[in-house]
């Protein structure tokens, strides 16, 4: 099984994507399975380290939030820019200590700051697991610690360690 | 009816994408510094692609779908070769 | 437009209120890019069109073609996918650029380094861990 199919959620979702792009069929799933299993192999000879899912069931989950949280600060973004320059707005850097120490957390983590408006990962001290992220709208440092840390990394650290 | 609005909003649409892709246009000339020029192509290659998958919408063709996908790859690639000469003035380290 | 006029009116209404939110969201991106000064808030700007900009057009298109085709079509979702994944990843390392650059013309307005100790090493790590990302 280990030496045949090394990443299964890679083959799995590789299938999938085949089976989009082309048709819903026997044909067009045995063709892709083969794709997806050879590409499987040639992962493998990349030797990249292995993702570890602690507690799967929570990750739709985790979707849904991330994608309510963005279209909120979506909203948000667009009002800044549409007041211009009316109303008296700080922007800044925030540094956060992170416990998350999964490499596969972090990259989930960097996706969801980076790709929600209003916050963008700018570095990670792997030896301090200091996070400096850089946000439109500084209010209050503490309450973005409070809500990266609460919210996303909290989740993120039942999915992956 | 249907049409009607299809036709109209899509319209409307394709003018604001393009309208997007002026002021990032602008922004591109303008600088000052050469992040922004980066900045600024990758977020026209995203533009061009919603305007595509809009003519998709608009002709009713699925055709149009795999030139946006195609758009998206090439923009990504492009553009992490740019940030990344950015950081060392090398593309391979 | 011989398709729009098989579409029932429903769908044709919700495809265009669809497809006007992400263009106007797209073109608010871009109105963020002209207005911004300096360029860490501009960095934000063009993630308003690659999030919910293109999810609603993307949606739009989902829309539309299912209610054509009366079935479900959702290979538009993978354009969706492949932007939410290959921006973060992008601007991240346009950030990382960035900051390099500006500490070593030493512009104000950045921070220090955080890794100070074992600087070296740490600075490998995060490259690494960035790889996981693509």
């Amino acid at each position: 099984m280990s030496r045949v199919l090394p990443y299964p959620l890679l083959t799995a979702s590789l299938i999938v994507m085949w089976m989009m792009l082309n048709a819903f069929s026997l044909g067009h799933f045995l063709l892709g399975a083969v794709v997806a299993i050879l590409a499987g192999r040639a992962m493998a000879a990349l030797q990249p380290s292995k993702p570890k899912l602690r507690r799967w069931q929570l990750i739709p989950f985790l979707i849904g939030i991330v994608l309510l949280d963005i279209l909120r600060s979506n909203i948000a973004v667009a009002s800044i820019i549409l007041q211009g320059r009316r109303r008296e707005r700080v922007a800044g850097f925030v540094a956060i200590p992170l416990d998350l120490r999964d490499r596969t957390g972090l990259a989930v983590l960097a996706c969801i700051v980076t790709s929600t408006p209003g916050t963008a990962w700018i570095e990670y001290g792997a030896d301090s697991g200091v996070l400096l992220i850089h946000v439109l709208d500084l209010v209050d440092e503490e309450a973005w610690v409070t809500l990266i840390k609460t919210r996303y990394e909290a989740m993120l650290m039942e999915i992956f360690e | 009816m249907s049409a009607a609005i299809l036709v109209w909003s899509i319209t409307i649409a394709q003018a604001m994408l393009v309208i997007a892709m002026a002021c990032y246009t602008y922004r591109l000339a303008r600088g000052p510094r050469a992040q922004d020029r980066v900045l600024c192509l990758d977020a026209m290659y995203v533009c061009a692609m919603l305007l595509v998958l809009t003519m998709g919408i608009r002709t009713g063709s699925s055709l149009y779908f795999e030139a946006a996908l195609a758009i998206a790859t090439i923009g990504f690639v492009s553009s992490i070769a740019l940030a990344k000469f950015l950081m060392r003035g090398e593309v391979i380290e | 437009m011989m398709h729009a006029e098989m579409l029932p009116a429903w769908a044709a209404l919700l495809t265009a209120l669809l497809v006007l939110i992400g263009a106007g969201l797209t073109l608010f991106g871009a109105i963020g890019t002209l207005r911004f000064a300096t360029f860490f808030e501009r960095v934000h700007a063009p993630t308003l069109g690659t999030s919910w900009g293109t999810g609603a057009i993307v949606l739009g298109s989902i829309v539309c073609f299912s209610v054509l085709g009366s079935r479900l079509v959702v290979h538009e979702i993978l354009i969706g996918v492949f932007i939410t994944v290959t921006t973060p990843v992008t601007l991240m390392l346009l950030a990382r650029a960035v900051l390099y650059r500006d500490r070593t013309e030493g512009n104000a307005g950045v921070p220090a380094r955080l890794a100070s100790r074992r600087e070296q090493q740490g600075r490998t790590e995060a490259e690494d861990g960035d790889g996981d990302a693509r």
